[in-house]
């Protein structure tokens, strides 16, 4: 039981796998959840920019994305994830099936938020004189920020999950580790150091965002 | 400056609720500077009325023209562009929770694409016309209501608009903010050149600030007119609202007669030809006075004893002077039909079953 020096350095590799693959991950599905999550706010009907049908078909594709279990996703998108990266495993092919199953559940909590912005501020700016795009960057996305990075915290939080899962089919990362090290060689200590790891990551990132989001909405 | 022109507005049917009929055919008119109420029961269709002026909603037929621009016609980059020159508060303010009253004022100058030393210098200008100049950096949530409305105000003058809407800006507002946002619209109004279309189902609001008013009723307007001259009609239902005339007591003895006060036709005349000239007891019995629209306006309720057949004579004889006087009867807060300008002496007129006509509607005092 005293190989824990040979094993922390690898534990510590595979927390930087983590955060590396969440990291990337989080910014890609910012990037594509929050359109999307506007996109969604937008078409519906009395909103901003009805559109019956592109509303329908955005949310079903981020229905049929929510309802997936990840486990299934994973197995799905691995020709996706081959085309772009070259592989199916390893942290960065990873990042492929963390982002595909993060934006639609991004998308409709970034949906959510949005919605809660009361009508009337929409209502005034439209009064100035303002074009819809400067009512989503002006009204709509500041308006609902602090909720809007309580959404992204959420993400983080189901990503590192995600990611852990992942490990199981090869995906690296601390999952990967408590599988290899904790699970295949009955090492319930090691099982039982990463699990705590990951609550403290967790927590850690609840806890910034949860500042974040608070500083935000009382500045 | 506002034009409605036989407007409107049918909202379809949803889910759950049939087709609403908001405004049916309604024409308005507003002239440059003029400060305009719209008042009637809520669900008469006043909030629509207001956002047709600035096209946040489209009529289903009918035209509005705002400065000579047929705003129906225009396209919708005309249409943001007329908005500029027409600015609106609201009921619940609609300021900006993530940004400062300053950055409130300023958003549509950054709209419009004013430069920045250009957009400071005219937000603190702006938050100085509203008395605000020391609350620049304070959050909504840090103002109270009146000074909430202050902000709206001032953000909805930054884009310098000739035109201001005003949809139940003060209902949220307890009476001496009231007071105040309403001294600033007037003062604004004044300094500013303003066209104020005020929309209000607080009678008190109309009375101190507006020069003309209409009454809304099931999106129709069904009266309205120069408050002077609504005021000196005294079957108009807006009157009727504006300054409610008194209850005569049940049990009144000697004949009840109503005067209507207007800084042309004070009352003083009436009550010194009858208790003075004709030597009757008079009393009063009810009534208010009320300033509307910078004028004395009221009505008074008078007991008359002692009338020996002199009274309907010197009634008459007042009217054609220009006093606006009537014969009431005891329980009916509307007075009765009047006689004809010159009855026959002593022959008592077939009250009750004439029809209510705009008797006072040509008194020389009532022409602004
Ligand atoms: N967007 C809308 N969709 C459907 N019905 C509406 C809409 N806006 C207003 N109405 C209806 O139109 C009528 C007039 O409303 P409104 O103009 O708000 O009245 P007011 O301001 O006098 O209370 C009401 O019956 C209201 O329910
Ligand atoms: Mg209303």
């Amino acid at each position: 039981m005293n190989d824990w020096s040979r094993i922390a350095p690898q534990l510590l590799d595979a927390t930087g796998e983590t955060l590396y693959m969440v990291g990337v991950a989080t910014v890609l599905t910012v990037l594509l959840g929050v359109p999307l999550g506007v996109l969604l706010t937008v078409t519906a009907p009395g909103a901003l920019a009805p559109h019956p049908v592109l509303n329908r078909l955005l949310g079903l594709v981020v229905n049929l994305g929510r309802s997936l279990p990840f486990i299934i996703l994973l197995v799905l998108v691995a020709p996706v994830t081959r085309g772009i990266v070259g592989t199916t495993i390893g942290s960065t092919a990873t990042i492929v099936p963390l982002t595909i199953g993060a934006v639609p559940f991004l998308a409709r909590l970034v949906e959510t938020s949005l919605r809660e912005v009361a009508h009337g501020k929409v209502e005034a700016t439209l009064a100035m004189g303002a074009r819809r795009r400067d009512v989503v960057r002006t009204v709509l996305l500041p308006e609902a920020l602090p909720s809007l990075v309580a959404g992204v915290t959420v993400t983080v939080v189901a990503l590192i999950s995600y990611s852990a899962m992942a490990g199981a089919i090869g995906g690296g990362g601390l999952g990967d580790f408590a599988i290899r090290y904790g699970y295949q060689q009955f090492r319930t200590d090691i099982t039982l150091v990463t699990v705590v790891l990951l609550l403290v990551v967790v927590q850690l990132l609840q806890w910034a965002g949860d500042r974040w989001a608070r500083r935000l909405a009382t500045h | 400056m506002i034009e409605l022109s036989d407007v409107r507005k049918v909202f379809p049917a949803r889910r759950g609720a049939g087709e609403v009929i908001a405004l049916d055919g309604v024409s308005i008119s507003v002239a440059r500077g003029e400060f305009a109420g719209v008042v009637g029961p809520s669900g008469s269709g006043k909030s629509t009325l207001a956002r047709l002026v600035n096209l946040l909603e489209r009529p289903t037929s009918g035209t509005v023209t705002v400065d000579g621009r047929v705003l129906t016609d225009l396209d919708d980059t005309g249409v943001r562009e007329a908005r500029r020159s027409i600015g609106m508060i609201f009921q619940h303010f609609n300021l900006l929770d993530s940004r400062t009253a300053a950055g409130n004022v300023e958003h549509p100058l950054e709209l419009a694409g004013v430069g920045r030393t250009e957009r400071r210098r005219r937000v603190a200008d702006l938050l100085d016309l509203v008395g605000l100049a020391d609350r620049h950096a304070a959050r909504p949530g840090q103002l109270s209501g009146g000074q909430k409305q202050r902000v709206a105000i001032a953000r909805a003058l930054a884009a310098r608009p000739s035109v201001l809407l005003c949809d139940e800006a003060t209902s949220a507002l307890d009476p001496a903010s009231t007071a105040g946002v309403l001294d600033l619209l007037r003062q604004v109004r004044a300094e500013l050149g303003l066209t104020v279309l005020l929309i209000t189902h607080e009678m008190s609001v109309v009375r101190a600030v507006c020069d003309s008013a209409v009454l809304m009723s099931a999106g129709r307007v069904v009266d309205g007119g120069p408050l002077t001259e609504v005021l000196a009609r005294p079957d108009s239902a807006l009157a009727a609202q504006l300054v409610p005339a008194p209850a005569a007591p049940e049990t009144a003895a000697g004949a009840l007669v109503q005067v209507t006060v207007t800084d042309a036709s004070p009352q003083g005349v009436v009550l010194q030809t009858l208790a003075g000239e004709l030597g009757l007891s008079v009393e009063v019995v009810g009534g208010s006075v009320e300033t509307v629209a910078g004028r004395r306006f009221g009505r008074l309720l008078l007991r008359v004893e002692g009338d020996d057949g002199r009274l309907d004579p010197a009634l008459a004889r007042l009217r054609n002077a220009g006093a606006l006087v009537e014969r009431t009867v005891a329980g009916d807060p509307r007075p009765e039909a009047a006689a004809e300008d010159e009855p026959p002496a002593g022959q008592e007129p077939p009250a009750a079953e004439e029809p209510i006509v705009q008797r006072f509607a040509d008194a020389p005092d009532v022409q602004r």
